[in-house]
């Protein structure tokens, strides 16, 4: 399989909602010597699913796998929840005789089979292993000065360890290393690893709605703890790489803004935003008009 | 009896857990399921709890009760109680675990249990039947598509439903989904 292609598999958060992730992780992707094949068709990583049945989620999970190997090519993810749900059933299936038995058991009856051959790698992976910091650096033609940004990593790209590998995700470093060669000023905040919420916020729906969108939603409580500790260490921006997590600070925060009667007006970027501002894109190149909380104001201060 | 009081007696009964209703087995049954093996090694030191970003905020999700009551076996509690829909399953719990319990997998596993027995929150049932009808968990809107198509993006390949609702039915997915409440758990 060739190193340089990949299989884009988009996962269905960013095409339903977060276009601007897709845009600029493809425009910083295709400015490097990296070929994206779209898939043929797609389908749910599975992991939404996993709650309800371990074994459905198996199960998409390794059709998604398998149209892969069908095209004999490596697959590269944009969202971390579908990154490690591929991940992990990609290296469980690899290890696990038994449970790729029983997989294939169910995929033979429609004319699919795991073999095992391809690997799954998330944007980051693809950025500091097959393109590396230093080409990274030298793409930079419009380093950022005086911009602080803090960075939310997100639990998914990180957790569970033994299973992703991608960094230690105690004190990760690869975000901090792919921040500063923007440029950019990498600020610590406390509490830096808490997670953003997202998964229950669906739990949250089981309340009325006036409950679901106010003070007491877990969920909102969780993103808002981290607006407060950005506030306060003077972050200018969140940096972010997962669609659910982009959601909760950037969608969400003008609801955590009224429920709570605060205001933070922190923008959040995805990090392949970020990159390719450096690298020379404009905002309109990139259509960061998506953004609820408007990064424009900002950017041109700088 | 003043109603008062009845209902005083019925919240202590509810309160008070007496073994002799426990069942035994119940540790074993979740024990089997993948993922929830370690269940048995728990020795209850709270550093799941302590480091959980949705204990911090809940009044009353705590993982280290919700194992100290499956391994007691107290089933109905445990898969009846709507704090298992609140694990935001950032693995935190699952790495720091001292006895490599792996708790966030053993609670996906007691939800499981608990959609077998018919109980599925709305919002994961909603998710279930966007998957069985798109292939997707998120439906894409045509103003998505109109949005891709000025963003000059390549078109989306098409999601597969056919062999998603046809994987669903070998599994027993679709028949889990359409399971009613049992009103003994």
């Amino acid at each position: 399989m060739s190193k340089s292609t990949y299989l884009l598999y988009l996962g269905c958060a960013i095409p339903s909602r977060v276009l601007s992730y897709e845009i600029s992780a493809r425009k910083v992707i295709e400015s490097f010597d990296v070929e994206l094949v779209e898939m043929p068709e797609f389908n749910c990583c599975g992991l939404p699913l996993d709650p309800i049945s371990h074994d459905m989620m198996l199960v998409l999970a390794a059709q998604n796998l398998c149209l892969a190997e069908q095209q004999d090519l490596n697959i590269m993810t944009l969202c971390p929840g579908c990154n490690g749900t591929l991940r992990k059933v990609n290296k469980t299936l690899k290890e696990d005789k038994r449970l790729k038995e029983r997989v294939n058991g169910y995929l033979s009856k429609v004319g699919m089979e795991f073999k095992g051959k391809t690997e799954v790698k998330h944007l980051i992976q693809v950025l500091t292993e097959d393109i590396g910091l230093k080409k990274i650096k030298d793409s930079v033609k419009k380093p950022f000065k005086n911009f602080k940004v803090a960075a939310h990593y997100g639990c998914h790209i990180l957790r569970p360890y033994e299973l992703i590998g991608i960094d230690d995700p105690e004190n990760p470093t690869i975000l901090k290393e792919l921040i500063e060669a923007t440029g950019a000023k990498y600020v610590n905040y406390e509490n830096e690893m808490e997670c953003c919420g997202a998964t229950i916020i669906i739990s949250g729906e089981r309340a009325a709605a006036s409950e679901f969108l106010g003070k007491d939603n877990i969920s909102l409580q969780l993103a808002r703890d981290k607006l407060i500790h950005l506030k306060e260490a003077g972050a200018q921006a969140l940096i972010t790489l997962c669609p659910s997590c982009y959601r909760m600070y950037d969608f969400n925060q003008p609801i955590i803004e009224r429920a709570f009667n605060e205001s933070f007006k922190i923008p959040v970027l995805h990090y392949p935003e970020l990159l390719a501002l450096a690298m020379g894109f404009s905002p309109d190149d990139l259509a960061l008009n998506e953004h609820r909380v408007n990064p424009s104001e900002i950017l041109s201060s700088l | 009896m003043t109603k008062k009081e009845t209902q005083l007696e019925k919240a202590q009964e509810k309160e008070v857990f007496r073994l002799s209703g426990a069942d035994s087995h119940f540790k074993y049954e979740v024990s089997k399921i993948p993922g929830a093996e370690k269940l048995m090694l728990c020795f209850q030191c709270g550093t799941c709890t302590a480091d959980c970003p949705v204990a911090r905020f809940s009044g009353s999700y705590r993982p280290i009760q919700i194992l100290r009551m499956a391994q007691l076996g107290m089933k109905e509690r445990v898969l009846s109680s709507d704090d298992i829909w609140l694990c935001a399953t950032c693995f935190t719990c699952t790495d720091r675990c001292p006895q490599g319990v792996e708790f966030a997998s053993v609670l996906r596993a007691l939800r499981n249990m608990a959609v077998e027995e018919g109980i599925l929150p709305p919002g994961f049932r909603e998710i279930a039947s966007t998957v069985l009808k798109t292939g997707l968990a998120n439906e894409i809107t045509k103003l998505r598509l109109k949005k891709r198509e000025e963003a000059r993006l390549p078109p989306l390949p098409g999601s597969n439903p056919e062999r998603i609702a046809k994987l669903a039915e070998i599994v027993g997915f679709s028949k889990i989904i359409e399971k009613k409440e049992n009103k003994n758990v």
